[in-house]
C-alpha cells in the first residue's frame, strides 16, 4: 500500500504569524468556518520572536487553494504566506511508535529500523518504542510495515516543511 | 503624561473623531464611562445592546463615517454579536468596546465574563484582546485604521476593567501625543493594475449586450459620481443590487433597478442575457445569482474588488481587478476617453431590454375601499410625500423587498438595510444611528410587524434622546416573507407564521414610549396620516398601516432555480419573455 500520490494533492501552506496569543484559533477557526480541511497542522516559533511560523497541509480537493490563501491573508495576524509546490520543498515529520514485539522478533524490527534511519527509544518485555524521521511517504511506508507486528501507541507530528533552496539535493 | 485607562480610552476615541456612540453601561466597563461625563463625545444611551449596534451601522451608512459602540461584559457582548455580524456581512465599518472582567479573572468563569474576543473572532474583522493599559491607545488607532480601510468591517475591543479602573494599579500609563500603528500583516492595496483596466475597457468596447452590476462597494469607495460618469460615458444599463440601492439614480435612463431574488423583471434578465457583467464592488450573492450555474451563462466578467477573496470566490472572473472601486472606474474613465467609448453595435440589445421594461413593470393590484391596504401603495405614498434625500431604513422581509423596489433612490446613501445577514428588527436602530448622523434629513424607518417587535423599545431611545424618526409599520399581522413561501412552496400550510390582528396594540405601544402615533386602515386616509407625521419634528412618530396579508413579492427567483425562471406577478404570466 503505497501513499505516494497522497502527497502531491495536498498544499503546504506556510503561514507566517504574529507571535501572539489566540492567533493559531484564528486560523484553525477560519479553515472550520470556511468548510476547508486541515491535513496536518505544525506551529512553532522562528528566528524572529515577533513571529510563528504555522505549516499547514491543506487537502486541495476541499477548496481551490487560491481561495484558502486569500481568505488566511485577510486574518489581520497573518503576515505571510507561502504556498510550498510539490517537490520543491524539503518536507519532514516526526513518528513515536510503541510497536508489540516478543523478544525473538526484536532483531527484525531493529534490522528494518536502521534501513530506515530510526532509532529504538525504548524497550519493554514484549514491545518496544521507536522513532523515525522522514518526509511522509517514507513515514507511510514505515508505518505500514510495521502494522502486523501490532501498533499500541502511534503519534505523528504534522508536517514541517522549507523551500528548497537552489542546491539543495534531497 | 499619566493618565488611566479609562481616560485614556475616552481620549483615544476623541482623537479619532468620533462625535457620537451609542452604548450602555454596566459592571465591567463602569470605568470608561466616568469620563464620558466630561467628554465632549455625545452617548446616546441604548435600551438594548443589539440597539447600540444596528443604530453604530445606520449612522456609519448614512455618514460613511465608523459607527463606534460600548457595552458591558458577558450578556452585553453577547447581544451585540448580531449586529457584528450584521455589519461584517454588509461591510459596515464600526468600533464596538466591550467591557471584560479583569485580567487575573479571565479564564475563571467569573460573573459576567464570556469570551467575547472567542465569540466574535470569525464575525469581525479583527477583534483585540487589550491585556496592559498602555496598550490601549495604540489599538484604539489600530481598530480604527482596520475598520475603515480596506473592505470595511467591525472590529471590536474587548477591555478588562483592571486596566481601566483608576482603582487599579494597572491602569496607569503614559500618555502619549501620538501613537504608531503597528499591523505588520495589514496591508491595503487600493491601486489598480493598469493592464487589467486595458483589458477591462476592451471587453466593454466590444460588448454587445453589457451591463454594470453594482454592489455596496460602490458606496463604500464613494465612487457614485465616477459611476454616473462611465455609465453615461458608455451608455451601459445598471442593476443596483440590495447593498447599492442609491448608488446610481433610479430616475436615469439607463437604471434598471434591483436585480436577484425579488428584483425586477428587466434587471434579472438583462443579467442573465447579458455578453458582459462589469461588476463593481459586488460579490455575487446567491440571492443575486440564484442557481449558479445557471447565471448568466454566456456572460464574460469584469470583476472590481478591493477584497482579493472575493475575485473568484463565487464565479471566476475572465478580467479579475483588485482595488478600490473609484480608482479603478476612474482608470477606464480615463483609458476610454482616449480611445473611444464603443465599437460595439447594442441597438438590438437596447430595444429588448426597453421590451422587457414594457411588458414586465413592477405592478400590483390597487386594494379597492373595502379591502385592506397594499403595502406597496404605502411605501409609493409615502416616497411621493417626502424629500428626495430622505433616508429610507428598512427591517428584513416583504416590506424590506417592497421598500427596496418600489422606492426611488436617486441619492447614495439613503437607503439603509441588512442585506448580507438579513437581521430581523434592523429598521429602528439602524434609523435611528442615520438620524443622529444626518440630524437635517428625514428619516423613515420602513417597518414590519414582525421586526417592530423584535427592537421596538429603542423607540424610547429615540423619544429621550430626541432623535425624531418616522415608522411607516406595514402591519400584515403576518411574519410575511415566511408565510409567502409556505403558501408558494408548502401548499398554504401556514405553520407559525400568524402573529395576533390585535395585539399588541401598535398605537397605544408606540404612545406609552412617547411617540405620536396613528392607526391607518382605509386608503383614503393614508396621504394625510403621512402628510402629518412628516410635520411633526419634536417626537418619533409610528404609523400603525395595516395592510393585506396575501399580498406577495413580485417578481421571485425560487430559491434553488436558475435566473430565467423568474415567477411574475399572475397579470404578466402571458407576456412574451
Amino acid at each position: 500500500m503505497s501513499a505516494e500520490p497522497k502527497g502531491h494533492r495536498d498544499h503546504i501552506l506556510v503561514v507566517i504569524v504574529e507571535n501572539k496569543s489566540g492567533v493559531l484559533a484564528r486560523v484553525a477557526s477560519l479553515f472550520a468556518r470556511r468548510a476547508f480541511n486541515i491535513q496536518s497542522l505544525a506551529v512553532a516559533p522562528t528566528e524572529d520572536d515577533h513571529l510563528s511560523r504555522i505549516t499547514i497541509v491543506v487537502d486541495g480537493e476541499s477548496a481551490p487553494i487560491e481561495q484558502v490563501v486569500n481568505q488566511l491573508d485577510k486574518l489581520i495576524n497573518v503576515v505571510d504566506i507561502q504556498d510550498l509546490q510539490p517537490g520543491h520543498a524539503i518536507e519532514r515529520e516526526l513518528m513515536l511508535v510503541t510497536v508489540a514485539v516478543e523478544p525473538e522478533h526484536r532483531d527484525d524490527i531493529v534490522e528494518q529500523l536502521d534501513r530506515a534511519g530510526g532509532k529504538v527509544m525504548s524497550v519493554g518485555t514484549d514491545s518496544m518504542m521507536l522513532s523515525l524521521v522522514g518526509d511522509p511517504d517514507h513515514i507511510d511506508t514505515f508505518e505500514n510495515l510495521l502494522r502486523p507486528f501490532g501498533i499500541i501507541e502511534i503519534q505523528r507530528t504534522g508536517r514541517v516543511a522549507l523551500a528548497n533552496l537552489d542546491e539543495t539535493i534531497e | 503624561m499619566k493618565t488611566d485607562g479609562g481616560q485614556a480610552l475616552i481620549r483615544s476615541l476623541e482623537r479619532e473623531g468620533v462625535e457620537v456612540m451609542f452604548g450602555l453601561p454596566g459592571g465591567a466597563i463602569l470605568p470608561v464611562y466616568d469620563p464620558i461625563i466630561d467628554s465632549k463625545i455625545r452617548h446616546i444611551l441604548v435600551r438594548h445592546e443589539q440597539g447600540a449596534g444596528h443604530m453604530a451601522e445606520g449612522y456609519a451608512q448614512a455618514t460613511g463615517k465608523p459607527g463606534v459602540a460600548m457595552v458591558t461584559s458577558g450578556p452585553a457582548a453577547t447581544n451585540i454579536v448580531t449586529p457584528l455580524c450584521d455589519a461584517y456581512l454588509d461591510s459596515i465599518p464600526m468600533v464596538v468596546i466591550t467591557g471584560q472582567v479583569p485580567t487575573a479573572a479571565i479564564g475563571t468563569d467569573a460573573f459576567q465574563e464570556c469570551d467575547t474576543t472567542g465569540i466574535t473572532a470569525s464575525i469581525t474583522k479583527h477583534n483585540f484582546l487589550v491585556t496592559e493599559a498602555q496598550d490601549i491607545p495604540q489599538v484604539i488607532k489600530e481598530a480604527f485604521h482596520i475598520a475603515t480601510t480596506g473592505r470595511p468591517g467591525p472590529v471590536l475591543v474587548d477591555i478588562p476593567k483592571d486596566i481601566v479602573d483608576p482603582n487599579s494599579p494597572r491602569s496607569t500609563l503614559e500618555w502619549e501625543d501620538s501613537v504608531e500603528i503597528d499591523l505588520p500583516g495589514y496591508k491595503v492595496d487600493t491601486s489598480v493594475d493598469p493592464e487589467a483596466i486595458q483589458k477591462a475597457v476592451e471587453l466593454i468596447q466590444n460588448a454587445e449586450r453589457p451591463i454594470l452590476y453594482i454592489g455596496g462597494g460602490i458606496l463604500k469607495s464613494r465612487a457614485a459620481e465616477a459611476l454616473l460618469e462611465l455609465a453615461e460615458l458608455t451608455g451601459i444599463h445598471v442593476v443596483t443590487t440590495l447593498m447599492a440601492r442609491g448608488a446610481f439614480p433610479d430616475s436615469h435612463e439607463l437604471c434598471l433597478g434591483m436585480p436577484g431574488m425579488h428584483g425586477n423583471f428587466t434587471a434579472v434578465t438583462a443579467m442573465q442575457e447579458s455578453d458582459l457583467l462589469v461588476t463593481l464592488g459586488a460579490r455575487f450573492d446567491d440571492r443575486v445569482t440564484g442557481k449558479l450555474d445557471e447565471f448568466a451563462v454566456n456572460a464574460k466578467i469584469i470583476h472590481v474588488d478591493i477584497d482579493p477573496a472575493e475575485l473568484g470566490k463565487v464565479r471566476q472572473p475572465d478580467v479579475p481587478i483588485q482595488g478600490d472601486c473609484r480608482t479603478a472606474i476612474e482608470a477606464m474613465l480615463s483609458v476610454l476617453r482616449a480611445s473611444g467609448s464603443s465599437d460595439a453595435d447594442r441597438t438590438a440589445w437596447k430595444s429588448r431590454v426597453s421590451g422587457w421594461q414594457e411588458r414586465f413593470p413592477l405592478v400590483y393590484e390597487p386594494s379597492t375601499p373595502e379591502q385592506a391596504l397594499k403595502p406597496q401603495f404605502v411605501i409609493e405614498k409615502l416616497r411621493d410625500a417626502t424629500p428626495s434625500d430622505t433616508i429610507v431604513a428598512s427591517g428584513v422581509g416583504q416590506h424590506q423587498m417592497w421598500a427596496s423596489q418600489y422606492w426611488t433612490f436617486n441619492h447614495p446613501y439613503t437607503w439603509i438595510n441588512s442585506g448580507g445577514l438579513g437581521t430581523m428588527g434592523f429598521s429602528i436602530p439602524a434609523a435611528i444611528g442615520a438620524k443622529v448622523g444626518c440630524p437635517e434629513k428625514m428619516v423613515w424607518a420602513i417597518d414590519g410587524d414582525g421586526c417592530f417587535q423584535m427592537t421596538a423599545q429603542e423607540l424610547v431611545t429615540a423619544r429621550v434622546e430626541n432623535i425624531p424618526i418616522k415608522v411607516a409599520l406595514l402591519n400584515n399581522s403576518y411574519l410575511g416573507m415566511v408565510r409567502q413561501w409556505q403558501d408558494m412552496f408548502y401548499e398554504e400550510r401556514h405553520s407559525e407564521v400568524f402573529l395576533s390582528k390585535e395585539i399588541p396594540d401598535y398605537k397605544g405601544w408606540a404612545e406609552s414610549m412617547g411617540c405620536f402615533a396613528m392607526r391607518v386602515e382605509d386608503p383614503e386616509e393614508v396621504e394625510e396620516a403621512i402628510a402629518q407625521a412628516n410635520e411633526i419634528e419634536d417626537r418619533p412618530v409610528v404609523i400603525d398601516f395595516r395592510t393585506a396579508a396575501e399580498e406577495k413579492v413580485y417578481p421571485m427567483v425560487a430559491s434553488g432555480t436558475g435566473n430565467s425562471e423568474v415567477i411574475v406577478p399572475p397579470s404578466q404570466e402571458n407576456e412574451i419573455r
